[in-house]
Order: C-alpha cells, then structure tokens, then sequence
C-alpha cells in the first residue's frame, strides 16, 4: 500500500497550477464565459504544446501513456482555475470513446490530432427527453446503399459550437443505438448555443438529412451504448476530479475571507457557527477526494468500477453543491455577486452535476450494483 | 497510489478472521450485537468481554502495537487498522477500549519503569479492565474546568469529588483518573493522573441508565480515597499532557465503517427478502435511494480512515489529527443515519425492540438510541468540528 502521489506527479501538478495561475486568472475565466467560443484557443494550444491534453492517450497514438492518475492530476487543477476548455468534452468523453470503441485506423487518425490541439469534439448523446438511459437515444440513423442519414435533435451538446466533429449516438433500424463521427461542419447541422448556469457551450444541434458514410460507425453498428458506458464510467471519475478541484478552490477562497473579514471587532471565521460550516465543508471535500483516488486507482489497475463510479459521483455532485453553497453563506452578501470567484464554483457545482447522470439517477444505478 | 493491501497485511487480515469466526460462536445472546452495549449491560456480556479478552490476550494481539520491551511487536499501525476492521465487522469484544486503548499507550508515553513494568503486563494479558475517571457533572467538552482534587498525605493522595458518565465502572477494576493536585491552580494546570482499584474504600458507583434503561454509565463519588503514590502517573500537575498521548496507535476510526458495512448487507438481506404490498421493499425507488446513500458513506467513510492510518504512519500528524476528527464526525453520524433509515425502512417494525417479532434483531432500534451518545462521547461531536476549523483550517481559536 501506498497512498502518497510520486514526486513526477507532485511536480504535474505543480506546474500545472502554476500555468494555471499565470495564463488563466479568475477574471479571464469570466471573460471566457461570456465570449462566444467561450474559450481560449490560444491557451488550448499551448496546453497541447505542454503535453497536458494526451497525456494518458497511448504512446501509439500520440500520447504518453501515463496512467488515468495523473490525468485526474491534470483535470483537478483545471478544475482549481474553473478553467474553461474543451477538455472534457474533446480529450475525456470524444478521446475515450474513440479509445474504447474505435477501430485501429479511426484512433490512428483521430487521437493524434486531438493530442496537439488540432481536432475539437463534442458528443451528441442526448435528446428532448434529457434520459440518461439508452431508452432516451433514439434518433433514428437510417441505412442506404453507402451511408446513414441522420435526422433529429440532439440537446445538450457541450462543445457543439466549436467542434470540428461530432460523435453522435443513434439508433438504426436492425442493430441499435450506434455511435458516428459526423463532420460538424455539415450544412445539414445547425448548432444553437443554450443559455446555462455554466455559462458553457451546451448546445442544441439539429440534423436534417446529414449523410454520414459507412466507415464512420465507431466500433460495430449496436455496440453504441457499450462503449459509451465504458467511456462514461471512466469519464465520470475525470468529471470529479474536475469537480474536486472546484470544492478545494471553494473551501479555501472561504477560508481566507473567513480570516479577513471582521465583525463584531472578531474575524468571522472564529465564530463557532462559521468554524462549524466550515468543518462540515473540509468533511465532505476529504471523505470525496480520497475515494476520488480510490476510484481512479481502480481504474489503473483494470478493476470494476460499474458500482464505484456512480457512488463517486453521487457524492461528489451533492459534496460540491454543499460546499459552494456554504461558501457563499460564509461570504456573506459579496457572496452573491459576479465579482467574488465563489459564486463562479456554485453554478459550476450546479452544471456539473448534470454530466454524466445526476445524484438520483446514480444511486439508482448504485443500488442496481447492491442486486437491489 | 496503491490501495492494495501486501501479502503479508492480507495473511495477517486472513488470520484475524480466522479467529474471530470461530470464536464469536462462543458470544451468548445476551452479548447481541457488541458494542458498550453488549460489553457492560449485562453480567453475560462482560463474561464474554473477559474471555475474549483473555483469549487475545494469550495470542498476544492485545499488546500487538507496543514496543517489543514491554510484550508488543511494534505493529506497524496499517496491521493496527487491519486488525481493528476484522474486530469491528465480528462485533467481538475483548479490546478494552479504556484500558488497551487509552491507558497503555498513556502508560507506554507517561509511566515510570517501574509501573510499565507492574501495570501493563495484566493488560497485554487480558486481565486487567480498566474505566475511565474524567468527566465531571461540571467538566464535560471542558475537561480541564473539572474540581475533583488529589490532595497529598504521607505518601497517598487523598482523592474527594464525582466523576459521571463513567462507562462500565460498575464492571471494570480499575480506573485511571483525573484530578487537580494543586488547589491554587485553574484549567489544565495542576491536574494529575492516577491508577487506581475500584475496590478501594471510599469509591462509591451509582448506574444512570441509558434511555433504554440498559446500565452502561456510571457516576462514581470518592469520599477521601487513599491512592498510594506510586500509581500516581507521570510528574505531578503535568497529567493534563498526559490526556494527549497518543502514541503511534491507530485512530482512524475504520471500524466504524466495516462494522457499517455489515450492518448496511444485512438491512439489504431484508429489504430483498421483505414484502409490503405485493412487493419487495427493495422495489421501492424511496428505499433504494436511501441505502445507496448509506453504501456511498461507508465507502468515502473507509477510504478517508485509510487516508489517516496512512498519513499518521508517514508523520502528517496534523492533517491526520484533522481527519481523525473528521473521521469521528463523520462515523457516528453515519450510524445515526443508518438507525433511523433503517427503522424508516421497516415501518411499524422498526419500533420493535428485541424478540420474536423484531427485524434484525432489533438491533437498529437499539442503534437508534444508541448513536445519540455516539455523538457525544469521546469529544463532543461540536468540539470535533471545533478542532477541524482549527487544525485543519488554521481558523482562530477561541480561548
């Protein structure tokens, strides 16, 4: 056993942070949120350059191959910078699937070119119905002599409005809901970008007869749903640690205003009412973040993690609405507004407690994995 | 990172449980399901309490963590943790939590040779029960308020004041006991510590009964108790130091979340094997919610107390004084949360108290009251979170 970080991990993390605090201050951050693309490709570039984004891809392919652990290091500082990029959506969600499902050629082709910050990807998976069930993909992607045709609406695209490409989940006739790369740059495809507490890039995207050539089925057509499961169980732990790095951020912005402001001729944060808040906010933060690293460590070793994903994730959604909810309270009325950072990480925690299936749907799939 | 355990910790973990199983067969009903509950209520329980005590005793596991001088192995506190899981998931008892796990480490920091040498070796033999003399009807989360005094003469001390909420003094034969040795002094200066025999004349028990009207605590008067000097422990005035020796012992707390693990599988036995209205309990989504939050807590619960054990072994004392904190809270309040889902869960039945008719046993309506004292005992859990701000978050003391 043993449960430290190695000294090449400490330094990734370091230096991240550090370029994080250089490149990418809080302000920027907001500027970012309201801008169109509603991120920076110049920074994504150098990112690319630092070797962050394909980190864990295999060498092969452009990457390193460095464990999923130090992926998780990667993404919890950028979760620390409430960093806008097309991280998760491109190189966690889009770059395991294509991983996970892809045939040799498409990863050859593909996967480099998300590791130097070339090829932007959003995944196109849910519809009207906002299901996170296979029961809630059903877009039909009908077969012709040579191709698919796809037509209908899928919401909550992040990232559709800057991507070179899609993957889309539909379902075909005979064999089921099947994954497709789709050009995004199609003129059957119109994006819409949808207003969000996130102020991110979701989407609405609609397809009006977008042709989509055989080869461009991931894996084998009905195999959709597999691979997106096995991406979305490995992506949920790096959504975590994303979010993680927000709740440490929350916790220790609140700290320091804690000790700064004073009342009463006292600095609040000697009050036992703040000091107890407080506590309960480091309580949620550490019993999550170590099983955040249990979790990903399973990962690294090959392990099972149906059953601990979704528990990770449970609790990591309701640990950082707490925390950012808290950390507002314990700021007081500056709390609330646009120019104090904690506010930035309390709608952050309400976003991201969307992605990949919220706190019911996850003790739902909890209690499945109990043989409830 | 690596979660796993070596082959010599999962020899060792297989060993423990080897023991346990066969020898919790032994337990007699009226020990149900462990805890201060099965130890100290019933004169059953502590027999049972006696006889595992001395069986671990001849294995040697009650002094496993000490120095090999005075009977241990140095047990590195990971082997600590590993042994601490398998008692808790056993329900079994035999570790005095007062004499093993306060006293000899305090003893192991704070004695002479000479009282390492008389007073530990019935300890690692299982024979020696201890409770414990601190708490005060004035002194509760303030500890160092408390007025019972020690006063010299010749070489005794003279001891006169009440000590409450004293776990098992009507069982244990012995006590270790706070007290003020100088009359002029205030707060933590000034107290001393003393090992002392509840036999001793002048020493006088009376139960409280728990609100389930079991007998676990205790108020304990003395009237002019003559403590011969040499049980005196450590230097005079200096016995407030001593109430803070830890030495490296492990205390994460895991325990708690392998004895509520389970607890949480048999609560999923019954809500699988239960039916009310045409269906199985375990159908119900209300139901399914709520134990999978239980599962979630004692998962996050049992990797935080790796996390300590694994810090405090590496010397982060100070995060891993927070986390034990933490760690406190968060276990105890588990079990409230799994009391009082489960007796939810079994509607009409999760008032019955132990027989024919009562779901597992009972035992969840019996946690129910329970884990209100959990709460409270061994610091407050409002002073944990006190300590939390403090040494975890570097927010100002109050004085």
């Amino acid at each position: 056993m043993n449960l430290d970080f190695s000294k090449e991990q400490d330094m990734i993390r370091k230096s991240v942070a550090e370029f994080m605090a250089k490149e990418c201050p809080f302000e920027q951050v907001k500027e970012l949120e309201e801008s169109d693309v509603g991120y920076s490709p110049e920074l994504w570039k150098k990112m690319a350059e630092l070797g962050w984004i394909q980190i864990h891809f295999p060498e092969e392919y452009g990457g390193f191959g460095d464990p999923f652990m130090d992926l998780m290091i990667i993404i919890e500082e950028l979760g620390k910078a409430a960093f806008p990029s097309p991280f998760f959506p491109t190189v966690i969600q889009c770059g395991l699937t294509i991983l996970e499902g892809g045939s040799e050629e498409q990863k050859k082709e593909l996967l480099p070119k998300i590791a130097n910050g070339q090829l932007i990807m959003a995944l196109a998976q849910y519809e009207e119905e906002a299901s996170y069930l296979p029961s809630g993909i059903n877009m039909p992607a009908q077969l012709t002599a040579d191709h698919y045709l796809l037509h209908g609406t899928k919401m909550f695209v992040t990232d559709a409005n800057i991507a070179d490409m899609l993957i889309v989940a539909a379902k075909t006739h005979d064999a089921g809901i099947t994954l497709f790369l789709v050009d995004a740059k199609d003129p059957g495809i119109t994006c819409t970008k949808m207003p969000t507490i996130g102020m991110d890039n979701t989407c609405e995207v609609i397809f009006k007869d977008v042709r989509i050539p055989k080869e461009n089925v991931i894996g084998e057509p009905g195999k959709g749903w597999e691979i997106l499961e096995r991406m979305s169980q490995k992506a949920i732990v790096a959504k975590c640690a994303e979010m993680l790095g927000g709740c440490k951020v929350a916790i220790e912005m609140t700290a320091d205003y804690a000790k700064k402001r004073v009342q009463y001729g006292k600095p609040i944060g000697g009050f036992q009412a703040i000091q107890h808040y407080m506590a309960n906010m480091q309580l949620a933060y550490d019993t999550s973040v170590n099983y955040l690293y249990k979790v990903a460590w399973m990962v690294d070793e090959g392990m099972d993690i149906s059953w601990a994903a979704p528990a990770l994730k449970a609790q990591v959604n309701e640990a950082y609405k707490f925390i950012t909810e808290r950390g507002i309270q314990i700021h007081g009325g500056v709390g609330t507004t646009r120019e104090f950072n904690i506010g930035l990480f309390y709608r952050r925690a309400k976003s991201a407690e969307y992605v990949l299936g919220d706190t019911d749907y996850h003790y739902e799939q909890v209690a499945q994995s109990l043989g409830m | 990172m690596d979660f796993k355990l070596t082959e010599e910790q999962q020899a060792l973990k297989e060993e423990f449980q080897d023991f346990f199983s066969e020898e919790m067969r032994n337990a007699p009903p009226e020990y149900g399901r462990g805890g201060a509950e099965g130890v100290y209520a019933t004169e059953e329980g502590f027999q049972f309490h006696k006889y595992m005590a001395k069986k671990l005793g001849e294995r040697g596991w009650l002094s496993r963590p000490w120095p090999r001088e005075y009977g241990g192995v140095e047990a590195p506190l990971m082997e600590q943790l590993i042994f601490n899981e398998v008692v808790a998931y056993h329900r079994a008892p035999g570790l005095d939590s007062f004499g093993i796990g306060m006293f000899a480490p305090t003893l192991l920091v704070g004695a002479n040779e000479e009282q390492k040498q008389r007073l530990l070796p019935p300890l690692a033999r299982g024979e020696a029960f201890y409770c414990q003399g601190w708490s005060e009807p004035d002194a509760g989360s303030d500890l160092a308020s408390l007025t019972t005094t020690a006063v010299k003469d010749g070489d005794h001390y003279v001891i006169n004041g009440q000590k409450t909420w004293t776990t098992g003094a009507h069982r244990a034969d012995h006590m270790f006991l706070l007290a003020r040795t100088d009359p002029d002094s205030t707060r933590s200066r000034g107290l001393s510590m003393f090992n002392l025999k509840m036999d001793y004349p002048g020493i006088e028990v009376s139960p409280i009964l728990y609100m389930d009207n079991k007998h676990l605590y205790n108020d304990v008067f003395f009237n002019d108790v003559r403590v011969p000097e040499y049980d005196r422990i450590g230097p005079e005035n200096e016995g407030w130091n001593l109430t803070r020796a830890t030495m490296n012992f492990e205390r994460s707390g895991a325990g708690v979340f392998t004895a509520a693990k389970r607890t949480l599988q048999e609560i999923i036995d019954y809500v699988k094997t239960t039916k009310r209205d045409g269906k199985f309990l375990s159908e119900n989504p209300v139901v399914r919610q709520k134990i999978a939050k239980l599962f979630i807590d004692t998962e996050v619960g049992q990797t935080l107390a790796y996390r300590i054990t694994w810090l405090q072994q590496q010397g982060g004392l100070i995060f891993a004084a927070s986390a034990a904190s933490e760690s406190k809270v968060f276990g105890t309040e588990l079990s409230q949360r799994m009391a009082n889902y489960a007796t939810e869960i079994m509607g009409l039945y999760g008032q019955l108290e132990e027989s024919q008719w009562a779901p597992m046993e009972g035992s969840m309506v019996t946690l129910y009251q329970f884990c209100t004292g959990m709460n409270i005992w061994a610091g407050s859990n409002e002073i944990q979170r006190n300590l939390i701000a403090w040494v975890g978050l570097n927010l100002p003391r109050f004085k």
